[in-house]
């Protein structure tokens, strides 16, 4: 965490131009959600020199978008505490509170902060968790993130996925001047930067599994190659620039290996590559349309897209190269698929009425459950714990990314004031 | 972290090749003929030939020619040559065969629906759908190029079947 906090600041410095932000609506929230007070965090240094993020309403906004939580809203609280000794539970049972979270955030030093929170339960009057972190002005988002992973993990059992991050596509410009650029947010949409530009496309980044470099596939010589870049400091490198179709990146859960797409060979078929060698080789090998590999969480097999058998199907084969077997019986056109991080489920693009939307496949029993209801759903990627899926989609007449539970009952959009996004890719854990 | 620009030397190229790429404009004939002084007057090329009947810039340019036409349309997931293509790349098939230093790159497109990985490969179909057809034809393959842009490059923004079928295309763009 503390390396992640370090590089953070980097990043901060080196891009402080304020893009365009993603917007998060959710649209549809869970009955019954967990209600929780999330005091706004006390500053007890100079009142005329507030932090420039209000840590408590980060974290608030981290915890409704999860959908798990109903927040209590600040206009409602009958009081402000800062420290347990100001807390009367009884002020908190009134309003039908669970849970009731404070902070406060005094001077460290120049420029430096300490943040403190607990996180109670009201019924109970006892103390969950509680923390106390030094950090600086620039990490107090991360930190805001961070504390909203404590309570979720502390109130649901399963670790929490606000400190990660997003890639995603954007394209700007008009037809015949596009302006395309890949860019990385925080997982609320925040810190947007722009890490490649180009007026030629770029598409299907990919996360290492450190969550410091993304593949992504670049047209920007008038051909597909792929790249790979790291995220903090903006060195890249081609790794691919073979005739033909470069593309559909994937790394394997080691990082020691990338998975992709090359058509050099006639058609488009997977390969392997192991990037300490460059070395090549090929995973599958059929006449029919191979691509879009994605690699199983024990790195021992992988999903690819194949229409062998006529239509687009999900096919799984060992990294061996053997045992290929067709996943996808369910609908016509099944697509870009990849595992959910415990192995169990696939998510995929599945066409129903000639609609595209995002399901889920349990890998047992073989059925899909759609859990999208737009006609043009594309990309689907599961949140590293596996909580949520976010996906492309289009409204009000833009592409705009959106994020759905993986049991299909909460969903927000997050969009962008202008131009076309897609192709979000959801970060690992910061290793 | 720094944001890379890409330079612009591509971006000539790719701009020469998406106006190329345009199945309406008269403009086009302009910026096929760049480099043989004619460019930016496509329109005034083609009422002069109108009026006078002989052509004298390239018979790429020449809105009588069915060397014009260098766009094919495909039905939804397939890389079927349609019958209606057929005169016009037996055409582009015969000035390549006698025109053995024309290079021609050809471009491979999709509708956006579905995953935008597998239209790179079923836009990769279809431009060798159009290769093999011309070579089919006698074309030498040192002669044809092709690259797949999936659904990366709509010639039609809009999102119904009148775009789909519009933005489902290979596209010959000579070199």
């Amino acid at each position: 965490m503390k390396k992640l906090f370090v590089l953070l600041a980097l990043l901060l410095l080196i891009t402080s131009q304020a893009q365009a932000r993603l917007v998060i609506e959710i649209t549809e929230g869970v009955e019954g959600a967990l209600p929780i007070a999330v005091v706004p965090f006390k500053w007890s240094g100079d009142p005329a020199r507030p932090p420039s993020q209000g840590i408590g309403r980060i974290v608030a906004a981290d915890l409704r978008r999860s959908g798990y939580f109903k927040l209590l809203a600040e206009n409602q609280m009958l009081a402000r505490p800062a420290t347990m000794a100001d807390v009367d539970f009884r002020d908190w049972r009134a309003l039908k509170q669970e849970n009731l979270v404070i902070g406060n955030i005094e001077p460290n030093g120049p420029g430096g902060y300490k943040v403190r929170f607990q996180l109670f339960d009201v019924y109970q009057e006892s103390q969950l968790i509680g923390y106390s972190f030094t950090t600086t002005e620039k990490d107090l988002r991360a930190i805001a993130h961070h504390i909203a992973d404590l309570i979720y993990e502390t109130l649901t059992g399963t670790k929490g996925a606000f400190a990660t991050r997003i890639a995603y596509v954007v394209s700007e410009g008009t037809l015949n001047a596009p302006k395309i650029s890949l860019r990385i947010a925080d997982s609320d949409g925040y810190n947007a930067q722009t890490i490649v530009s180009s007026v030629e496309p770029l598409m299907s980044p990919a996360w290492s599994p450190d969550g410091r470099k993304l593949a992504y596939v670049s047209f920007e010589n008038g051909r597909p190659s792929i790249w790979i870049q790291e995220v903090f400091t903006g060195k890249r490198e081609k790794i691919t620039s073979f005739k033909g179709i470069n593309g559909a990146p994937a790394w394997s859960p080691d990082g020691r290996y990338l998975a992709m797409a090359l058509s050099k060979d006639g058609n488009p078929d997977i390969y392997i590559m192991d990037l300490a060698r460059k070395k090549l080789r090929r995973l599958v090998r059929h006449w029919a349309i191979e691509t879009e590999p994605s690699w199983s969480p024990d790195g021992r097999k992988l999903l690819f897209t194949s229409d062998r058998g006529g239509s687009p199907q999900i096919y799984q084969v060992l990294v061996t190269g053997g045992n290929v077997q067709r996943l996808t019986f369910e609908n016509k056109y099944n697509a870009r698929a990849s595992y959910a991080p415990d192995g169990k489920s696939i998510t995929l693009i599945t066409r129903i009425g000639g609609q595209y939307r995002i399901g889920v496949m349990d890998l047992e029993t073989g059925s899909i459950t759609v859990l999208t209801d737009g006609k043009l759903d594309e990309s689907p990627s599961f949140a590293p714990n596996g909580s949520m899926i976010i996906y492309a989609t289009r409204h009000g007449g833009k592409g705009v990314l959106a994020a759905v539970s993986t049991d299909g009952r909460v969903k927000q959009r997050l969009a962008l004031q202008s131009g076309d996004v897609r192709d979000p890719v959801w970060s690992p854990y910061y290793k | 972290m720094k944001t890379l620009r890409i330079l612009l030397l591509p971006l000539v190229l790719g701009m020469l090749v998406l106006s190329g790429c345009s199945s309406t404009g008269t403009k086009d004939g302009a910026e096929g003929g760049a480099g043989s002084g004619m460019a930016g007057e496509g329109g005034t090329s083609t009422s002069a030939a109108g009026g006078g009947g002989s052509w004298t810039g390239s018979p790429l340019d020449n809105p009588d020619s069915l060397l014009y036409e260098k766009v094919v349309y495909f039905d939804f997931d397939t890389a079927e040559i349609r019958p209606e293509y057929v005169d016009t790349l037996r055409a582009h098939a015969e000035y390549l065969v006698n025109t053995p230093s024309a290079r021609v790159v050809i471009e491979g497109h999709c509708d956006e629906r579905g995953s935008r990985e597998y239209n790179i490969a079923l836009g990769e179909r279809r431009a060798n759908s159009v290769k093999r057809f011309l070579e089919a034809e006698g074309v030498s393959p040192v002669q044809i190029d092709t690259v797949s842009y999936g659904e990366e490059r709509p010639v039609d923004p809009g999102h119904n079947e009148a775009a789909w079928a519009k933005n489902r295309r290979a596209e010959l763009v000579y070199q």
